[in-house]
Formats: C-alpha cells, sequence, structure tokens
C-alpha cells in the first residue's frame, strides 16, 4: 500500500552547463539558462510504501512523514536560490531531474527501517511539468 | 528509476458514432456525445519519457525539443481540429478518447527514434483527460517496441 505526502517551496535556479557557451545553453535550457535565475513554486509528492500497522492501523505516522520532509527538504530549499544556497547545485546543474534526484537520497536515509520504505518522489517543477524517481525494483 | 512527465492542451471537437451500429443503437450508446454536429473537449494529454539522465546536462530530454516534437507530431494534427474530419486516421475510427490515446501512441513510437534517436529514452507513457473526471493511459513498454517500429519504419521505407 502506499501513502503520499504533499510538500511545496518556492525557489529560485537557473540551468547551464559550465562546458557550454551562451548560446548553447541557451538552445538546450531555453529560458531556463537566464543566468540571474528564475522561480518556481515546486509541489513535491513523497510516496511511502508499507502496510499498516496491526495496532495503529498507519504504514507511518504522518506527523514524522510531515516532519522528515520539512527539516531534509523545504527547510534548506524554501525561498532560497539552489545554485547558491543548497548542495550540490553549486557543482550539479538543478535540473528537476537532479533535483527530484537530491530529493530521493536526502530522504532515502530516513527511512531505514523495514516496516516501509521510499517508493517514489514526484517533483512538480510547474503543474504541466513533473519528474519521478522510483525505487528500481529488487534484482 | 527515473522519469519526465510533461501535460500538453490541446482544444479539439469529435464526435461519437460507430458505422457498424443503427441510429438508434448510437444515439443509446453513446448518448450526448452523438450529436450529429459534434461537441468539443479540452483535452490533456501527458507524455511520459524514462531512461538515462544525460550526466552532463542532468536533463533526460531537452524540453524545447520534446514539445517541438509533440507540436508537430501530434498537436499539428488535433489541436483545434474536428478530430472525425481532420485527422486521417479516425477516417473508419471512431474518435473515443481510447483511441486516441492509441493514435497518439502509435504516433510517438513511429516518430520517436528519428528525433530521440541518439538519447537513451523511450517513450513510456501517454495519458490523455478528456475532461476532468474521464482519464485514459495507454503504457508504451520497453525500448525494444521502439526498435520493431523502426524496423517497421524501416520495412515500409523499403517497399516506397
Amino acid at each position: 500500500m502506499l501513502i503520499t505526502r504533499k510538500a511545496e517551496f518556492s525557489a529560485s535556479h537557473f540551468c547551464r552547463a559550465a562546458s557550454l557557451n551562451d548560446d548553447e545553453n541557451r538552445a538546450l535550457f531555453g529560458e531556463e539558462a537566464h543566468l540571474a535565475g528564475h522561480g518556481h513554486n515546486f509541489v513535491l509528492e513523497v510516496s511511502v510504501e508499507g502496510e499498516p500497522d496491526p495496532i495503529t492501523g498507519m504504514i507511518v505516522d504522518l506527523k514524522d512523514l510531515r516532519d522528515i520532509l520539512e527539516r531534509e527538504v523545504v527547510a534548506p530549499m524554501d525561498h532560497r536560490f539552489l545554485n547558491y544556497e543548497v548542495e550540490p547545485f553549486a557543482k550539479v546543474i538543478p535540473t528537476t531531474a537532479n533535483i527530484a534526484l537530491e530529493i530521493w537520497r536526502r530522504l532515502e536515509k530516513q527511512f531505514h527501517t523495514p516496516k516501509f520504505r521510499l517508493a517514489r518522489v514526484r517533483l512538480f517543477e510547474t503543474p504541466d511539468l513533473y519528474v519521478d524517481v522510483v525505487q528500481p525494483a529488487a534484482a | 528509476m527515473i522519469s519526465l512527465t510533461r501535460r500538453y492542451h490541446f482544444p479539439a471537437s469529435h464526435r461519437l458514432h460507430s458505422p457498424h451500429l443503427s441510429e438508434a443503437e448510437n444515439s443509446r450508446l453513446y448518448g450526448k456525445c452523438n450529436n450529429p454536429f459534434g461537441h468539443g473537449h479540452n483535452y490533456v494529454l501527458e507524455l511520459t519519457v524514462a531512461g538515462e539522465l544525460h550526466r552532463e546536462t542532468g536533463l533526460l530530454v531537452p524540453l524545447a525539443k520534446l514539445d517541438c516534437f509533440v507540436a508537430e507530431k501530434i498537436l499539428r494534427l488535433f489541436a483545434y481540429r474536428n478530430i472525425n474530419v481532420d485527422v486521417p486516421q479516425f477516417a473508419e475510427l471512431v474518435p473515443t478518447t481510447e483511441n486516441v490515446v492509441r493514435v497518439i501512441g502509435d504516433l510517438v513510437r513511429q516518430h520517436w527514434a528519428e528525433s530521440f534517436g541518439d538519447l537513451r529514452i523511450h517513450a513510456s507513457r501517454v495519458q490523455i483527460q478528456e475532461t476532468d473526471r474521464n482519464g485514459f493511459e495507454l503504457l508504451l513498454s520497453a525500448p525494444e517496441i521502439e526498435t520493431l517500429a523502426a524496423q517497421r519504419n524501416e520495412s515500409v521505407m523499403v517497399h516506397a
């Protein structure tokens, strides 16, 4: 069974590859390449997989999940300029995919329990664009 | 595994009417959707791309390239059109959204390799909302399908 919790953060970023010149960056990233940056209201949906505990009837305490999202993602990223203020985006281009992967890495460390596991991170950069990171099927 | 989903909006009209059924049967089956003059929707199309992230750019696919692909191969055919009249694939096919999602899935498969053959990505899913309440989803599994489609294209070109 999956349970999904939503969180929002607003942040600015730009996307440019250091190895490319201005025109190449424009061609590849479009408006996202503008050096002064721009912002989005990012919407994050985090899905956790597990079975409801027979006593509490819960997969995971939603308050705990909310606190983890707040501590690991919202507090460090909300109202920040990702390229300048949030690791590792000084070196890693903060594309939607890279931000989603970084959120996956931060959250995965918080789920060291056999009772439930991180199943999916979905990050909306705009209502019309989102990236999913899912756990690969067990080999 | 990582995937990117992009949402596109297109208004279009259609009429549901099967030549294999009588007027009365069509009317009973399709109800309001059988109105002879047709009617329209604001369709919302989602296209999901899965595969390997380009290490240097952090992109699965350059968005402008994906948008261009969808605009040229799909929206050009459907947006602000009467699907029954204007889209050749529906000359003899009832434009239920099941069939629309299937035709769009075929178009994506057919043209994918020529646009994105250089990237290690594939189109994994097409989803259409006809209205907020009705959604239709088609999973396009595994790159083998694109390979098969590419082979089909090749053989078609040989015949031509």
